[in-house]
């Protein structure tokens, strides 16, 4: 293997914020035409490695070196300007805007000092094209398109400005299958086209699929650089969490089937062709306590939707819903939540986290919200169940005064499930709770629920990775097509089962 | 130190000091407070005295702006509370009895409660955007008003009535100490119960605090009916202080201050954490800010000007991007709120 000049040499790399090394003298080399995986656990540094490169943070010591010229960047735009390009896992273009305009953003071809339309729509379809995404209207508004589709056309707008580096940060995390493909298309003939891409993701298999190399940090350091085809999965993983392998298989197996629910007593949930107009219809669900109902579907199959008519964030206008056989209509979150409902929404940024308020304030509102405002939750109290859940979900840092905002995607994740677990409920609905948060915290929430359903309460969870479903639940309901159409005992159910009812019912 | 320097209410409380000397360097006497009469008398007290409407409003004012909203028509609400507590006054059968005067102050004080019900209501069920729901009442306000008054400076003799703006109890002025109590009940309020932090949290994400099971609607309603009962309470100090009703000009653009007094004292206009101290802080430069235009002689024509550039300055400092650029800083700190849309 000769070895060519790489495209970007980072090199002996830290990064120090107040009181924590976030990294300590990492490599990462990209190379022309390959597409290479940033592995590691959440913490690990990846997002910190990422906003070095791109020039959101600046450098403590080492070199980075684009194209042969060592650059030490200050700003985004100097990254850009070195034609590096980043697409993160929230989408960051304009929804309001048509997908024109934001493929061309700030490079808006002129004429006679007005913008020449006629130019933008040509240059939008040229680049739309090259990546087979003629399909798409250049003149429609952003927003009318589903996440994949405005991630791809984020992946656009880096391939208009010739980007010869390209990061991708996620980009598979809110996708169903066939979008995942659809992306690694676009990824295969870029990377064809000489583009050095870094890609971020926490699914192994994609990251297997798709990349040729990859680069493994813990806890802000390096393990090292494979190729991928020379490094198996299980020696992937024992590097990201530098533990033997063995225990976490074991942890995983350690996913005994539980005691069934107790089925002879009423159903605490019971949904009779509920649904809402433009949102989900037909579902039909029994769910007695201590029961688990995975909800299976492709991503925009409804299953979202069927989780927030069971809450009443949107309002049912179809079908029956009774709590403990009690006939009910949700008008508000409010009045779910005072029947002894949860949801953890899979949007936890936007629907999960006060950002700007600390870990305690964050863990005890939903607790304080069914108080009123009147009856404030004792200070004492605030810090013992804090101090509690800090402990026993082991949420670091280990610091109830911590902003949210500051603490990593699987930490947020927990105090968002301890902020419901205060509130003692008899129904957990959970979407995505494992959502982008790295494998060890994964486990740790897939336990917890476990033996939350051991202990009585009934769970809805919501998970793209069908596995996981498989694994957890008591019994699967199977949406498509913002409808449900199966409603499945788990006993011996394999993935194909649920893949043929999917592929099978006609919508 | 560096954390002294960080703390957001550092530099406010800097430029006030600073505005203090620079007055007393004017007139060596600015500082000195002397006794006369059993009542305290000086500079300082007047500030804190005619600043008390201002601080008043501004109280209302940070906990709507706390929740992601803003009170245009405070000043339009003081002028109607003036306008419809002295027209009782005037039109009763005995003009000059206490009575006369607590109801006077009963009715601004339930007109005060309706305007801010009828606010919240626009902005909360109606859903309409607080600057432009609060914007009706600004304008159709002043016109209330004058209806009220039928179009007249209506003036009354009542001496309970005048112990509001201008009379003084246990050697303070009485504005001052209903400014203080007020400030006082507005932070038990917020803090000792936990309407701040709920407060707080519709501000930073309405959407994440209404799955949380929050009443969005009651919180934003209760405080937009807080400011309009802080905007009654300081209209009635400003008419008493005058013994007049003047629908036109009462508390005329009294919101800006309010809003001014608000952001200098570090709550952001997005929404979210707000500090009640600082906006006492900055309710009290701004009428430093007035009286020091008297002090140094500032002709008439350019105490507006004078006034933005203090403002700017204090804002300048308060920028921790500007003190960065002052100081010739290259290293930017890592925040997460500076990260960039970078495709």
């Amino acid at each position: 293997m000769n070895e060519i000049v790489p495209v970007v040499d980072m090199s002996g790399i830290s990064i120090e914020f107040p009181g924590v090394k976030a990294l300590d003298a990492v490599d990462l080399r990209l190379f022309q035409g390959e597409v290479h995986a940033l592995m590691g656990e959440n913490g690990a540094g990846k997002s910190t490695l990422i906003k070095a490169l791109t020039g959101v943070y600046p450098i403590d010591s080492g070199t980075i070196t684009v194209l042969g010229a060592t650059h030490r960047f200050s700003s985004p735009a100097e990254a850009q300007a070195a034609r590096i390009s980043t697409v993160y896992q929230e989408v960051n273009l304009c929804p309001n805007l048509s997908v024109e305009e934001n493929i061309l953003l700030g490079r808006e071809p002129r004429r006679r000092g007005g913008i020449h339309w006629k130019e933008v729509r040509r240059k939008a379809r040229e680049v739309l094209d090259q990546l087979q995404l003629g399909h798409i209207d250049p003149g429609s508004v952003l927003s009318t398109h589903s996440i994949a589709i405005q991630q791809l056309i984020a992946i656009a707008r880096s391939v208009q400005v010739d980007a010869k580096v390209l990061i991708l940060d996620e980009p598979t995390s809110s996708l169903d299958a066939d979008e995942v493909q659809q992306l690694f298309t676009v990824i295969r003939t870029l990377r064809d086209r000489g583009v050095a891409i870094l890609f971020v993701s926490h699914f192994l298999e994609q990251v297997y699929e798709i990349s040729d190399r990859m680069t493994v940090l813990r806890n802000g350091r390096l393990v090292g650089e494979y190729r991928t085809r020379e490094l198996p999965r299980m020696g992937l993983i024992s590097k990201m969490i530098g533990k033997e392998m063995d225990a976490l298989a074991e942890l995983e197996r350690a996913e005994s089937r539980r005691q069934p629910g107790r089925q002879d007593e009423a159903p605490v949930l019971q949904a009779q062709d509920l649904g809402r107009k433009g949102s989900v219809r037909d579902v039909t669900i029994a769910l007695h306590a201590g029961e688990i109902l995975g909800l299976a579907g492709l991503l925009g199959s409804g299953r979202t939707e069927t989780a927030r008519l069971l809450f009443g964030a949107d309002r049912a206008d179809q079908g029956h819903l009774s709590i403990d056989g009690t006939a009910q209509t949700f008008r508000s979150p409010r009045t779910a939540i005072n029947r002894g409902i949860a949801f953890s929404s899979e949007n936890r940024k936007e629907e999960g986290l006060i950002g700007d308020l600390s870990v305690r304030d964050n863990l005890v509102l939903a607790m304080q919200a069914s108080k009123g405002w009147l009856r404030r939750v004792p200070r004492s109290t605030q810090d013992q169940l804090a101090e509690k859940f800090i402990r026993t979900l082991d949420i670091r840092p280990a610091n109830k005064d911590a902003l949210i905002r500051n603490l990593s995607g699987g930490n947020q994740q927990k105090v968002l499930l301890a902020r419901w677990l205060i509130t003692n409920p008899r129904l957990l609905i959970l979407d995505e709770p494992t959502r982008g948060i790295d494998i060890g915290a994964k486990t740790q929430i897939q336990k917890l629920i476990s033996s939350l359903a051991a202990d009585g309460m009934s769970i809805i969870f919501i998970s793209a990775e069908l596995e996981e479903v498989l694994r957890l639940s008591d019994h699967i309901a199977i949406l498509k097509d913002r409808q449900m159409v199966g409603h499945i005992p788990n006993d011996g159910v394999t993935m194909e089962d649920v893949m043929t009812i999917i592929a099978g019912t006609p919508a | 130190m560096n954390a002294l320097l960080k703390h957001r209410l550092t530099w406010p409380v800097l430029a006030l000091v600073l505005l203090l000397l620079l007055n007393q360097l004017f007139r060596s006497d600015f500082l000195s407070v002397r006794v006369q009469d059993g009542h305290l008398y000086g500079s300082l007290i007047d500030i804190l005295r005619n600043g008390a409407p201002t601080i008043l409003i501004a109280l209302g004012m940070t906990l709507v702006i706390a929740s992601r909203g803003i009170d245009l028509s405070v000043g339009a609400v003081a002028a109607i509370a003036g306008a419809v507590s002295c027209t009782y006054i005037y039109n009763s059968p005995d003009p000059s009895s206490l009575r006369t005067a607590a109801g006077g102050v009963a009715i601004a004080v339930v007109a005060g409660l309706v305007l801010g019900l009828w606010n919240g209501f626009l902005v909360s069920v109606i859903g309409i955007q607080p600057i432009i729901a609060t914007l009706v009442l600004m304008t159709a306000g002043r016109g209330l008003a004058q209806l009220v008054t039928d179009g007249q400076i209506i003036s009354v003799s009542n001496d309970s009535y005048q112990a509001i703006g201008a009379g003084f109890f246990l050697g303070l002025p009485i504005s001052i100490l209903i400014a203080a109590a007020a400030f006082g009940v507005a932070g038990l309020l917020t803090r000792r119960t936990a309407l701040g932090t709920l407060i707080e949290a519709v501000g930073i994400n309405p959407v994440a605090s209404r799955l949380a099971g929050l009443s969005a609607r009651s919180i934003i309603w209760t405080v937009y009916v807080f400011s309009g009962l802080c905007a009654a309470i300081a209209g009635l100090m400003i008419s008493s202080n005058v013994t007049a009703a003047d629908a036109n000009n009462a508390g005329l653009y009294i919101e800006m201050d309010a809003i001014l007094a608000v952001v200098i004292g570090g709550t952001s206009l997005a929404g979210g954490r707000y500090s009640l101290v600082g906006t006492l802080v900055g309710a009290l430069i701004i009428q430093t800010l007035t009286t020091t235009v008297y002090t140094l002689g500032i002709p008439p024509e350019v105490t507006l000007v004078f006034k933005a550039l203090v403002v700017i300055i204090v804002c300048l400092l308060q920028s921790s991007k500007a003190r960065d650029l002052l100081r010739q800083r290259r290293r930017p700190v890592a925040k997460q709120s500076d990260v960039k849309v970078a495709v």
